[in-house]
């Protein structure tokens, strides 16, 4: 069968580490920045996510492809236990963020530690300034008098400082949809966030846009670990590291993105990336 | 005539009606761009005509007093129907301060009431707060008015006015004897009346904020309480000063639970503690005893003033949600 075919081609690759040996960068390959083991995630009595075992590099961009309610959005909110705000959700399993098990983390420190950039673009009704400065205020990160330093280092970093370092104190609903959304990007990189988290952040953009988030991710991989849901196949093929791929709630498959694009280990993998899907 | 861009978006079956008869017209009603305009337009300016009506009404009918005491009407503080001398200062005077007071008390309540029933409860229990809340809203103002001097005049007079005094005795607005009908009874009473108005209108305006953006501010580490005030309630914050331009209408005029528990003497204290009027007491109270044209006329010049008063602090209202929400906007 396919679908274990799958799994089992990717329980193959590298094996569970722990916790220990995870913190101690050794052998020179990316570490799991992200350890997530037999994950079962349920809306009330559906089923969202069935066993879903993943190590997410560091440093590295991860994309996670696959048609929509695959279960690639929800897995993505467990990693930052944003799932919490949905009425009745649950997720059973493990998940270690740096070795630490991120359930029995306080849930401000893991989504202050694990940032995430939506897929509509949702900046405050506020200034451009205040909408970076939000999450440093929040988090009592910087000092006052160093808050607009930090403010400024985060629309660099999203590429976005030239465009508004004049209108600063503009609203922030002033820019155009794709300088929102890296707004966002800045807004989440300004309390500097170990993993980014990404949902389909390009999917309402236009193609120029869209360049400049991607060109603007790879600079990113530097600062901390991306992972990035789209279902654009292109997009992971263009940016991502390594790709994972969700199928009815199932990963199906998760490899290098070469291999993945080139030589899917599973058939439904191969039909859903040759566009034969049905 | 019915436009070619409809005729071209519509399915054919009943495209094309009889002419004349009532189903054809509410045919036409239904696809007709015209129509429709023209009937809510002539719906819309029923109200403004109906509003430029009761100004004209008003204006004619207080001849008499604006003739006799010009702007002093306005600036007079007697009141004395035997030697008919009309001044409005005193009613203006405690209109004013019992909405003031009532919005002081109810904005808070309300406010936070809505926060707690849109942000904080479990489902369940806020469909049911806000179905009582409602029902609050819907008894009638003699029934408050009663409760007024029976439950709470007496309360005031024995137990919080002698301790307001005690306490606070030293500043102006807490001094005199306690009677417990006056200005801060018609403030209890007013605020009693609006906060069910603020908490309805402020909990749907919370439950319209967009979802994202609670989650942007959840994602970047806020705490529930740092993401519920800090951004939910900012954004929904024009929406909430409108909730209380509402009740301050409804306080400005509120008349019969007023007069109950006002004392209804035209004098202008500052103490809480001591009994006024207000303009829409004033009205309620001396319409049918009115004897002579200057008396009956001065109320009618008193209605006038109110409704003035009542544009004026509204308009001041809108003016300062302006000047705010363009502040908000761009400060650091």
């Amino acid at each position: 069968m396919a679908t274990l075919q799958g799994m089992s081609a990717m329980e193959k690759t590298p094996t569970k580490m722990e916790p220990d040996e995870v913190s101690k960068p050794s052998n020179g390959r990316p570490q799991p920045k992200l350890l997530v083991s037999a994950l079962n995630f349920f809306y009330g009595k559906r089923q969202a996510l069935l066993d879903v075992t993943i190590q997410i590099p560091e440093n590295r961009i991860t994309g996670l492809i696959g048609p929509s309610g695959c279960g690639k959005s929800t897995f993505l909110r467990t990693l930052n236990r944003m799932y919490e705000i949905v009425p009745h959700a649950r997720a059973e399993g493990r998940i270690e963020l740096d070795g630490q098990n991120l359930m029995e983390l306080d849930a401000m420190e893991v989504r202050r530690r694990v940032g995430m950039v939506f897929q509509k673009s949702n900046p405050f009704p506020k200034s451009i300034f205040d909408n970076v400065a939000f999450g440093l205020r929040v988090n009592r990160i910087v000092r006052r008098g160093e808050l607009h330093e930090a403010v400024e280092r985060s629309l660099r970093r999203a590429a976005l400082w030239d465009e508004v370092k004049d209108s600063l104190h503009d609203s922030a609903y002033k820019l155009s949809g794709g300088q929102q959304q890296r707004l966002c990007i800045a807004r989440a990189l300004a309390v500097d966030p170990e993993v980014l988290l990404l949902d389909e952040p390009c999917s309402a953009l236009d193609p120029i846009a869209t360049a400049k988030i991607e060109e603007l991710l790879f600079g990113l991989k530097k600062l901390c670990t991306v992972v990035l849901v789209t279902h654009n196949m292109q997009q992971a093929a263009r940016v991502a590291d390594v790709t994972g791929f969700f199928l009815l709630g199932r990963l199906i498959e998760f490899n290098t993105t070469e291999v993945i694009f080139k030589t899917p280990a599973s058939r439904q993998t191969e039909d859903y990336i040759t566009g034969r899907f049905g | 005539m019915a436009t070619p861009s409809i005729a071209v978006a519509r399915p054919a079956p009943s495209r094309f009606p009889r002419p004349g008869g009532a189903r054809a017209f509410v045919e036409r009603l239904r696809s007709g761009d015209e129509i429709a305009h023209l009937i809510t337009l002539i719906f819309a300016s029923t109200i403004l005509f109906l509003t430029a009506w009761l100004v004209y009404e008003l204006w004619v009918h207080s001849a008499l007093p604006r003739q006799t005491f010009g702007l002093g009407f306005l600036t007079a503080s007697t009141w004395d129907p035997v030697f008919e001398h009309f001044g409005a200062l005193p009613f203006i005077y405690g209109t004013v301060v019992t909405s003031a007071l009532g919005l002081l008390i109810a904005v808070p309540i309300g406010v936070g009431a809505a926060i707690f029933l849109a942000e904080l409860a479990p489902h369940g229990i806020s469909e049911a707060l806000t179905f009582s809340i409602e029902l609050l809203a819907a008894v009638p103002s003699v029934i408050i008015g009663l409760l007024g001097i029976f439950v709470l005049v007496p309360i005031l007079r024995k137990v919080v006015e002698p301790f307001l005094k005690a306490t606070l005795g030293f500043l102006p607005f807490f001094q005199g004897p306690a009677f417990g009908i006056g200005f801060l009874a018609a403030g209890l009473i007013l605020a009693i009346m609006v906060v069910p108005f603020i908490i309805s209108i402020s909990r749907g305006i919370l439950l319209a904020v967009p979802t994202e953006q609670r989650e942007a501010a959840l994602a970047l580490g806020a705490t529930k309480w740092e993401s519920t005030w800090k951004v939910v309630v900012p954004y929904a914050r024009t929406g909430i000063m409108g909730s209380v331009f509402l009740a301050l209408a409804r306080a400005l005029g509120e008349t019969m639970a007023v007069t109950m528990v006002i004392g209804n003497d035209p004098k202008i204290s500052a103490s809480l503690f001591a009994p006024g009027y207000t303009i829409a007491a004033a009205i309620a109270n001396e319409f049918t005893e009115a004897t002579g044209d200057l008396h009956l006329q001065a109320l009618i010049e008193l209605g006038l003033v109110l409704f003035f008063l009542t544009i004026l602090i509204n308009a001041f209202g809108r003016i300062l949600i302006l000047v705010t929400t363009r502040k908000g906007t761009s400060r650091e």
